[in-house]
């Protein structure tokens, strides 16, 4: 049976184009990597392994400048995610423990409507708006812009936990007279917490990859790591702009591998 | 689209007298820094330009009338259609479709291929494909115009395996644009697929094996319309940010493959300075993705009825 | 999970507490990329006290839409060329240096004192001026160079191997010296030819990019390119097999000036900034390191034997020399509309 059933469900190639859609998704980033430890001023000629890019990265010419911009894309990344983690877990409480009523539907589609509206045109929309009601752009306004769009980052894993959660702790929390404050802080927060938390690294790091809005509402000499390694390769591909790739790739799979196992301890329990 | 996407699992009633309440910042936020941003933009599409870039707030439809009207180097000849910005639009839609047509003929392998695998190490194969989709986009785009330079590596490499003499010139080309988008949605192409196929019902395909269908015969006519829905949402969520989008064009187009992202931040960033034309280019941009959402989402209830 | 949740706002706290400290004395500088050497920076705070922060555009007018779109009144001081200081001071956007306010003033060369776009200097000082033309790879084309052919009607040789500037004023001025019209003309029959004229030169065209010519040059992506004469000397300083043009119709002559914004939030720190450049050992730095002239007094004997020596820095005798000009509004609707058609 087993067999029959393995090779009804197996077609031929299938497994080659797997292998091949892995390598296409990875080729350029290994690539980049590998090329990151080149010791040498051309991006094309390979001439040994070495850190110095690495060093330079820290210490080189345009050091200050990708300091700052790192510094800035972290501060932000950690103000919206913030922010916009809490909105979605006060959203996500009404629609999911909120019962049904006639704006939920319509609620729902608000939240998702980042993710329908094409990038560029909420870029340009917002910075017409901040433009109309006189804001100076800024940190501020990349703050701002940056929360709108990781709100429904957030909510998906925290709607889909709560929507996980029996919720006859709370009743029996209730029936013993705590409040409904004290019901939300004591018993909801805490089971919540790993989609809570889930919610937040893919806000987070949702936050540190934009460039298309940040480049549109940026202010004067504020830039993020995106918007710095933007305008360095346009007059092309230098080897720190490789290492400091590498980098910040490196935090990205942390953060997405840090929020995998943290919802994965949640299929557990 | 990711309302299409939340499930109804347990809801309760417990927080209904603080419902309002609980919703109130996420309907402030959303209401006041996306929803009336966009309406403020309609407006904008409305208004005068003025000489070197900013807006004179008086009605004017020139915006429209130069995206869809030619009238000639002094604007005094008579209307005819004009085909610059048609044609960019047209670009845009034909490089978003090879790219989707890509994503779908590598990523519907893919996604059978992992759905069929152990339910245990399913979710290893899913974290794979999604790794690539948290990193940077524009990491992944300059990785590719790295790779795909005329001495890069690719180049280098297929050089060495003597598959070519001459290195392949790619950069700068149509097709570096939509490899470029290929690359960088084919995560969303996968995991609908996977989702769908992971529901699919496999004794329907013994039925049909029964039934003396051959194999392909099976994908064609039995399992495809199953998963069908998933394979609509892949498409999308591969098309739709593929139309809009900046990045690849701009670093592996060149600028002789203007889409329509480039287009639009040419208008704001650029030489070009007009705010009304720019508006103007991203409500019809707009307006083409919301048809399309809305006949998707349409056929998605139809769908769900059946 | 408390602990969590802690640490996140004491992150957060932590990081305005951070903003504020950094909230030192600082010049916002809206300037061209690769224009400024990081050493003259820190040579500036270490002398003031001042941070600079900098922004960086690639044409004029990319920087004047930007400035419009809403960002006046976040920079102290920009460096926009000859025409374009012109429009601004038209736009009202400029701000006046008072007699007095600048200690420095008295360095500028007298030639550069009296200048069209700013009688007087009462706006602007002189930044770095040079000219705009065309390099040519010597190994794909090995004829002679100076000639706007190149450009505009080039030998199959060179044709689809040309990058142009991505510079609306320098693009359609380069061609009305090639066409030897006058610039800005608003008689119709000339616009046309101006057009069918571009319009059949663009298929010879590769891309438009400004800030990628030298990289293009260096790497042999393209054979020909418009490009500024300093940047030219550094990309043959690269290797680029290259000679820079000086064509029989003429090349383009330009004055890039740094300029105090209406609503500078650092105005006096501005100030400091401008005098700071009009001190020839400072100002000598910018030109050894960006390959062009200065208009300061006294900078000659500063400068490095290569700039004083270089092809790029000396024109050729007999090729004349003009500025870009700024356009009426009912002309500059034309080439608007021509430069659209190029991008076609």
């Amino acid at each position: 049976m087993a067999t029959k059933n393995f090779d009804l469900r197996s077609y031929k190639g299938f497994r080659f184009l797997t292998i091949l859609c892995l390598v296409i998704l990875y080729a350029p980033l290994v690539i980049v990597t590998i090329y990151s430890f080149n010791d040498s001023k051309s991006i094309t000629i390979w001439e040994g392994f070495s850190f110095r890019w690495y060093i330079d990265m820290f210490s080189g010419p345009e050091s200050a400048k990708f300091k700052l911009a790192a510094w800035n894309s972290f501060v932000i990344a950690i103000a919206a995610a913030t922010i916009a983690t809490t909105i979605a877990t006060l959203s996500a409480t009404s629609l999911v423990r909120g019962g049904m009523f006639r704006t939920r539907t319509l609620s729902l589609g608000l939240i998702s409507l980042p993710l329908m509206v094409p990038e560029i045109v909420t870029a340009v929309a917002t910075l017409i708006f901040f433009n109309t009601i006189g804001f100076d752009r800024g940190l501020l306004t990349i703050v701002i812009a940056h929360i709108v769009f990781c709100i429904p980052f957030a909510y998906l894993p925290i709607a889909a936990r709560m929507q996980g959660i029996e919720d006859s702790y709370e009743q029996a929390a209730q029936d013993l007279y705590a409040s409904k404050f004290q019901t939300f802080t004591k018993i909801l927060m805490p089971l919540m917490m790993p989609g809570i938390i889930s919610g937040f690294l893919l806000a987070f790091i949702v936050s540190l990859d934009d460039f298309i809005i940040t480049n549109f509402v940026k202010g004067a000499g504020v830039e993020t790591l995106p918007t710095a390694i933007f305008g360095s390769v346009k007059q092309g591909i230098k080897p720190n702009i490789m290492a400091i790739s590498t980098a910040l790739l490196a935090v990205s799979v942390m953060f997405v591998t840090l929020s995998y196992f943290v919802s994965k301890s949640e299929q557990k329990d | 689209m990711a309302g299409a996407n939340i499930k109804s699992g347990i809801a309760t009633d417990t927080y209904a007298k603080e419902r309002y309440w609980l919703l109130l910042p996420s309907w402030a936020v959303l209401l006041i820094f996306i929803v009336v941003p966009v309406a403020i933009m309609m407006v904008y599409s409305f208004l005068t330009k003025e000489f070197r870039g900013g807006v004179i707030w008086e009605f004017s439809m020139a915006a429209y009338d130069q995206f869809f009207f030619d009238r000639g180097l002094f604007g005094d000849e008579p209307a005819k259609i004009e085909w610059t910005y048609l044609n960019i639009y047209w670009r845009s839609i034909w490089q978003a479709g090879l790219a989707t047509i890509f994503s779908l003929a590598i990523g519907f392998p893919t996604a059978y291929f992992i759905a069929t695998r152990d339910a245990k190490v399913r979710p290893i194969w899913v974290f794979l494909i999604t790794i690539p989709y948290w990193v940077n986009l524009l990491i992944r785009t300059v990785s590719m115009k790295f790779l795909l330079r005329d001495n890069g590596p690719l180049n280098s490499f297929l050089q060495m395996l003597e598959v070519i003499e001459e290195p392949l010139h790619i950069i700068n080309t149509n097709l570096a644009v939509q490899l470029g988008l290929f690359y960088s949605y084919l995560p969303f192409m996968v995991l609908p697929i996977y989702a769908a196929i992971e529901r699919y019902n496999f004794s329907l395909s013994e039925a049909a094996a029964d039934l003396y269908a051959s194999k392909w015969q099976t994908l064609r006519y039995v399992i495809l319309p199953t998963v069908k829905p998933g394979v609509i949402a892949g498409c999308i969520l591969v098309f739709v940010p593929s139309m809009g989008a900046f990045l690849a064009p701009d670093l592996l187009g060149g600028a002789k493959n203007f889409m329509i992202g480039s287009l639009i931040e040419e208008q704001f960033k650029g030489n070009a300075g007009n705010w009304p034309f720019g508006a103007a280019a991203s409500m019809i941009l707009l307006t083409m993705v919301l048809i399309i959402l809305m006949v998707f989402s349409r056929q998605q209830s139809k769908a769900q009825e059946a | 999970m408390k602990t969590m949740l802690k640490s996140i706002t004491a992150a957060v706290a932590l990081s305005v507490a951070a903003d504020a400290a950094m909230a030192q004395e600082e010049v916002v500088v809206y300037h061209w990329f690769e224009y400024l050497p990081q050493s003259l920076i820190d040579k500036f705070t270490a002398e003031t006290g001042i941070k600079v922060t900098m922004d960086t555009y690639d044409s004029n007018e990319a920087m004047l839409a930007n400035l419009k779109a809403g960002a006046m009144g976040t920079y102290d001081v920009a460096v926009p060329g000859d025409y374009m200081v012109d429009i601004m001071v038209g736009e009202g956007m400029l701000d006046t240096i008072a007699a007095g306010e600048l200690s420095n003033m008295g360095n500028i060369e007298d030639k550069w004192v009296n200048v069209s776009f700013d009688d007087g200097r009462k706006h602007s000082i002189p930044y770095q001026w040079g000219s705009t033309s065309f390099a040519v790879n010597k190994d794909v084309h090995p004829g002679n160079v100076h000639n706007t052919d190149l450009l505009f009607n080039p030998p199959a040789s060179l044709s689809g191997k040309i990058n142009m500037l991505d510079s609306q004023g320098d693009v359609m001025a380069l061609a009305a010296l090639h066409m030897g019209i006058p610039q800005c003309s608003n008689d119709r029959a000339q616009l046309k030819a101006l057009n069918a004229m571009l319009q059949g030169a663009k298929q010879h065209w590769a891309s438009f990019n400004s800030d990628t010519t030298k990289d293009l040059l260096v790497s042999g992506d393209a054979a020909v390119s418009m490009i500024w004469n300093g940047y030219s000397a550094k990309a043959r300083a690269e290797g680029a097999n290259i000679e820079y043009a000086y064509p029989e119709q003429g090349f383009l002559v330009w004055m890039d000036n740094v300029v105090l914004l209406k609503d500078a939030p650092n105005r006096a720190n501005a100030l400091k900034f401008m005098d700071f450049l009009l001190v020839p050992e400072n100002i000598a730095q910018v030109s050894n390191y960006a390959q062009y002239a200065a208009g300061v007094k006294n900078v000659g004997p500063l400068l490095g034997e290569e700039l004083r020596t270089s092809p790029e820095s000396n024109p050729r005798d007999g090729a004349p020399a003009a500025f870009v000009q700024a356009c009426d509004a009912q002309t500059q609707v034309v080439y608007d509309q021509i430069w659209t058609n190029l991008k076609k």
